[in-house]
């Protein structure tokens, strides 16, 4: 059985920067995996040399076994992709977009699918509306329709629910976990790391055109066996400030390696007189992991996003 | 039911068709009323002052042909340089990339979308004229004539790829539009024959290949033309086949379009 994507030693330069150095990657059939990596790191290059649109210095990709340029035609249709940019042709309803989508493949007569997705995107009432009156998050969902409109066994979704609200984004997951249970494998890349640990099984993080770190979810978590202090104080003792993963509402977060280095935080907050107004412990989360990983100076500016 | 799987060009020349035939009063009216001014406009000032064809044609009979073959080339230029652009600046370009379509199937869309749309504006010029000038009806060869707006259109519309592709922006569309394809269409014969220039612009205008176009498209109402129509025909058809070529090309490197 093929892999449902290989990527092996594929590299990209433009101009003075390496957007692609050296990725090795193999995504196995039926897998939910994740591509994290702060912007720039070469998430969005990497889909493109999948998709075809960008040509990779070195190196081969697969999908499904298909080359991506010398087997373009079985390698697109076994592809789907949701782009990030919010893209739509002004002139067509949104059935029309799936419609002139679908035939773009190969693929009349194809009313019932589109019926479907229609549905599962909650566009039933949009069918015949024009792609411009729609809201941004109606427009991420025809994008998300366009891009399984041939039933791709291969579906990437870069960034898909930026801009989504929340309800809606709940049902996007519920219908994409649907298709990975049919069998269909995911790949996703998210700022949102939460969207990442709930859903991906396995995860590769990306830095500099690199991979930095690749494993299952599970096994990541476990590797930083570390905790997280939420803190709310009136300032963050000095020795501990290097240690701040993040402030958020008044809180800062601490990332703790072990439950001992507690005792360390307490006593510098003692020591330096500094009144505790909340305090909890938190287990290791994605978002730990991926600063870890990262290096905290880059991971800093990172523009990662943890929603609670 | 397993859905029917074909060649995707088809969908992406109908979809070409549509984005014209929506806004059809832009796309399709209004050069046929600027074509009409045109007629009215100079046949009025220079019906008694141009003679044409030693006096054997009519000058505003002359201008029609011209007038028809100026607005066909013009917007099949248009309608796949303008349908790129639009795509390349919205990003919706990337929902033909995708798919699997080789470039000849992009060719093959994009370039007979703009030659229908030339062609039909092309007719609707030649519809209108014929109120003026009915005796035009009764063409002495039309199927040279169909051939010109053939080979015509598929070489506009195959620089309209060109351009689409290469510009940018808008503003360097319309050079591509004011700086090369108005000129060459301009000096190509559309108002004039070229026996009345000067021997110096008589010679140069053997270098346009619109010339040949038009004075090959007015052979079939006429026939009587300024160069032997085969001649033409063979010019035309060359230039068809070179562009047709580098385009071919471009579209398999993926130049502009696949990083």
């Amino acid at each position: 059985m093929p892999a449902a994507v290989e990527v092996v030693n594929v590299t990209r330069r433009f101009g003075a920067v390496q957007a692609l150095a050296g990725i090795d990657l193999e995504v196995q059939q039926g897998e939910f995996f994740g591509l994290l990596g702060p912007n720039g790191a070469g998430k969005t290059t990497l889909i493109s040399v999948l998709a075809g649109l960008i040509r990779a210095d070195t190196g081969s990709a697969r999908i499904l076994g298909h080359d991506v340029i010398a087997d373009y035609r079985a390698a697109r249709r076994a592809l789907g992709v949701v782009p990030q940019e919010l893209v739509f042709d002004p002139f067509f309803t949104v059935r029309e977009t799936l419609e002139i989508q679908s035939g773009y493949f190969g693929i009349r007569d194809n009313a019932a699918w589109i019926d479907e997705l229609l549905h599962h995107l909650d566009l039933g009432s949009k069918a015949n509306a024009n792609m411009r009156s729609l809201s941004g998050g109606m427009k991420r969902r025809v994008l998300v329709g366009q891009a399984l409109v041939h039933k791709p066994p291969v579906i990437v979704l870069d960034e898909p629910t930026a801009g989504v609200d929340v309800e809606l984004r709940q049902s996007l997951w519920a219908f994409i976990r649907k298709l990975n249970r049919d069998g269909h494998t995911i790949i996703l890349t998210t700022h949102y790391l939460e969207e990442a640990e709930a859903l991906c099984g396995r995860i590769a993080m990306l830095k500099a055109g690199k991979v930095v770190a690749l494993d299952t979810t599970h096994n990541l978590l476990s590797r930083f066996a570390g905790l997280t202090v939420r803190l709310v104080a009136d300032r963050i003792p000095a020795l501990w400030q290097p240690r701040v993963l993040r402030q958020e509402g008044g809180a800062s977060f601490i990332g703790l390696d072990r439950h001992a280095e507690l005792e360390g935080l307490l006593a510098a907050l003692r020591t330096e007189r500094i009144a505790i107004g909340e305090l909890a412990l938190q287990e290791t989360d994605l978002e730990y992991v991926f600063l870890k990983i990262m290096g905290a100076p880059e991971a800093a500016t990172a523009p990662m996003v943890m929603r609670r | 039911m397993t859905p029917a799987v074909g060649s995707g060009w088809r969908t992406l020349l109908y979809k070409e068709l549509l984005r014209f035939w929506k806004v059809a009063f832009q796309t399709i009216l209004a050069p046929v009323l600027t074509s009409l001014l045109y007629l009215l406009i100079f046949s009025h000032v220079l019906e008694n002052n141009v003679s044409v064809f030693d006096g054997k044609v009519r000058y505003t009979a002359f201008l029609v042909p011209g007038l028809v073959m100026m607005s066909v080339l013009q917007n099949a230029f248009a309608n796949s340089s303008s349908s790129l652009i639009q795509s390349k600046i919205t990003g919706n370009l990337i929902f033909v990339l995708l798919p699997p379509l080789s470039p000849a199937n992009l060719f093959a869309a994009y370039v007979v979308g703009a030659m229908v749309r030339g062609l039909v504006v092309g007719l609707g010029v030649f519809i209108v004229t014929l109120f003026f000038v009915p005796s035009l009806l009764s063409m002495p060869h039309p199927f040279w004539a169909l051939a010109f707006a053939l080979l015509g259109s598929a070489i506009l519309a195959t620089l309209g790829l060109i351009a689409g592709i290469w510009a940018e922006k808008f503003d360097q569309l319309s050079a591509f539009q004011n700086f090369i394809i108005m000129p060459f269409t301009f000096l190509s014969g559309v108002f004039y024959s070229i026996h009345t220039l000067p021997p110096f612009w008589q010679q140069l205008s053997r270098f346009n290949p619109f010339f040949y176009m038009i004075d090959g498209f007015r052979y079939g109402f006429f026939g009587l033309s300024d160069v032997p129509p085969f001649t033409s025909l063979v010019i035309v058809a060359a230039c068809c086949l070179l562009l047709s070529l580098l385009t071919l090309s471009l579209l398999r490197r993926g130049w502009k379009l696949r990083r």
